[in-house]
């Protein structure tokens, strides 16, 4: 991948339109901007995912918690026997689900947001050091990786959250630990790249201590990488999570996340399929917009960066 | 070569020895095996006598050592569950492990071989389209989830398989689908973007200027050269892969090393956990290895490279 420079910038703000862009056939042109058109779609339905988690208190039509026995196993409103009370139908103690989808999106963005940005910081930071100072800092930490990296992660997961007890914090902190890896090694390489170029000799000339350079030199051309990994990051963070909740060692019921819905569901599947269907649409979904929205901005920031 | 395969060894070793370091602190530093052994109920006293007697008094490095210089033996001590030797109880469950992952990527690479050649050769085509959209929605489906649905269509609707278990072939078609088709999308993107690459390089025009049938350019020259960046990143990933046997043995109750040990890690059952996932980790390692043999001979450049 090559660097973003503030030229490259002023290229990208008019995509198709500047000829010193690199898509020279005017096919490449028209799929980038069909590419950025699902993007853009992808960030719509993403924007109302967030938007109905955020505003869950308001939206949902029940209390998430509220049991109704009487009502239990109700199917959706579009089947016989379907209410309008309840839009998706109620669990199997009654609650109603679409109340329990609304507020169960807040657990996956919270803990998808938080553990990113927890990797990204740590990733990052190393990957910096392991690039910039190189020598037995890099081995050192390029090691660490390569362990990381052989670790079945979600063992690790597991493993962590069994000793220090399954709760939100938890498993913000498991996953965010786990999932640095792949920042330090994307950053590390582009910052061994960048590490030669004249403007970073200049800068030493200059003085500048390498706190500086790193963090004010170096760091400004890799934020659309890091940008993007982070993006898809998400997607990984929440399929992980639900997985955790899906086990019980996530969210702990009665707190609705999509995974502990679909786990708590799965034993009813045969009779009221709705249970565990709708929050495993849900996580579906999410991650395939995020999953849309993280590679749209990949071609729009840069398509050959290598992510 | 030899140096090529001495660096990989000492590779080999720095990471069993910092997943052993890994396993083990996880468990020693942040839970206090005794008491989980012990009754809520106990003594002071009782605690201590029993902190002694498993050695956990003993400064950590102390403990590391008696543990790694034990493992490295065999010997990762007794189930405190099942009261048996922990490596053996891991052992028994290492073939099943193994098939299931086999199988899986056998499933991966049948969709994905001819799905990434196919598209890759009849590029921005509608089939090549198909081909990202599908790869597109598998990468976001929950392979827990794609288990399930498998589970509720072909066990419970149709009744045509079995829903969990082992055994028999049709044991393994389920399974071996849903973890297939997890690690496909990665793969036939892959093998796409290799064989996009191999075509515009300039033997391949060699080879069709001398009149080289286009089958025997695609089959011969192309796919060999395609196939260098699939077989190394398939082996980079395989400890992904391993994350994927976790959840599909876990959907499928699949009596292999993975379901033991989420099992032992629900009853807190720490030799059998630390023995599991160091064993685990010997094998994406010597995996790692092999491919990068592999490679090295495929590849002249690889080894000999800086």
């Amino acid at each position: 991948m090559t660097a973003v420079s503030a030229s490259d910038k002023a290229d990208l703000v008019g995509v198709a339109e500047t000829p010193a862009t690199k898509a020279a056939e005017p096919r490449a042109t028209l799929r980038q901007l069909r590419r950025l058109r699902f993007g853009l779609a992808a960030g719509a339905v993403l924007l109302l995912i967030v938007a109905s988690a955020v505003l869950a208190p308001w939206l949902s039509p029940h209390d998430p918690l509220a049991v109704d026995i009487r009502h239990r196993l109700a199917p959706p409103a579009w089947m016989e026997l379907g209410t309008g009370e309840h839009l998706l139908g109620t669990d199997q103690i009654g609650r109603d689900l679409l109340s329990r989808m609304i507020y169960g999106g807040r657990v996956s963005l919270v803990v998808g947001v938080s553990a990113v940005v927890i990797s990204a910081t740590i990733g990052v930071l190393l990957g910096l050091g392991a690039g910039y100072f190189g020598g037995a800092i890099d081995w050192a930490i390029m090691a660490l990786i390569n362990v990381m990296l052989t670790f079945p992660f979600v063992l690790l997961a597991l493993a962590v959250i069994v000793v220090l007890g399954p709760n939100l914090v938890n498993m913000i902190m498991v996953l965010g630990v786990a999932g640095w890896p792949i920042y330090a090694r994307v950053v590390r390489a582009e910052t061994m790249a960048i590490r030669e170029r004249e403007f970073v000799l200049a800068g030493r000339a200059l003085g500048m201590s390498h706190a500086r350079i790193v963090f004010r030199q170096i760091l400004p051309n890799l934020v659309s990488a890091i940008v993007v990994i982070a993006t898809l990051q998400v997607a990984q963070v929440i399929i992980a999570e639900s997985f955790l909740s899906f086990l019980g060692l996530g969210i702990q019921p009665p707190t609705p996340a999509w995974g502990n819905m679909l786990g708590e569901g799965r034993v009813y599947m045969l009779n009221s399929w709705w249970i565990a269907t709708f929050p495993g649409s849900a996580i579906f979904l999410t991650t395939l917009v995020i999953n849309l929205m993280g590679n749209a901005l990949r071609d729009w920031l840069d398509p050959h960066m290598k992510v | 070569m030899r140096r090529y395969v001495v660096r990989l060894l000492v590779q080999l070793v720095v990471g069993v020895i910092g997943i052993s370091l890994l396993a083990f602190f996880i468990l020693h530093v942040l839970g206090d095996p005794v008491l989980l052994l012990l009754p809520q109920n106990a003594g002071r006293s009782e605690f201590e006598r029993y902190r002694h007697l498993l050695g956990l008094d003993q400064p950590l490095y102390v403990q590391y050592w008696k543990f790694a210089s034990h493992a490295a033996l065999g010997d990762f001590g007794k189930s405190w569950y099942a009261d048996t030797p922990a490596f053996a109880l891991v052992l028994e469950r290492m073939p099943p492990t193994i098939y299931l992952t086999f199988a899986g990527l056998l499933v991966a690479l049948l969709i994905a071989l001819p799905l990434g050649i196919v598209a890759a050769l009849k590029r921005h085509s509608w089939i090549d389209s198909l081909c990202t959209a599908v790869a597109v929605a598998g990468q976001a489906t929950p392979l827990f989830w794609l288990g399930i649905m498998l589970i509720i269509v072909f066990a419970v609707r149709l009744k045509a398989l079995p829903a969990s278990g082992y055994g028999t072939w049709q044991h393994f078609l389920l399974p071996s689908f849903c973890l297939g088709a997890a690690l496909a999308p990665i793969t036939m993107r892959l093998v796409r973007s290799g064989v996009i690459e191999v075509m515009n390089m300039e033997f391949i025009t060699t080879a069709r200027a001398k009149g080289v049938a286009e089958r025997t350019v695609v089959v011969k020259h192309a796919f060999r050269n395609a196939c260098i960046p699939v077989i190394t990143v398939l082996g980079i990933q395989f400890g992904q892969l391993l994350g994927g046997v976790v959840i599909t043995e876990t959907v499928f109750a699949w009596p292999g090393v993975a379901t033991l040990t989420v099992e032992s890690i629900r009853n807190q059952d720490f030799p059998v956990v630390q023995c599991a996932v160091i064993l685990l980790a010997l094998l994406i390692v010597s995996v790692n290895l092999i491919v990068d043999v592999i490679v090295g001979f495929i590849d002249p450049r690889i080894r000999t490279g800086p």
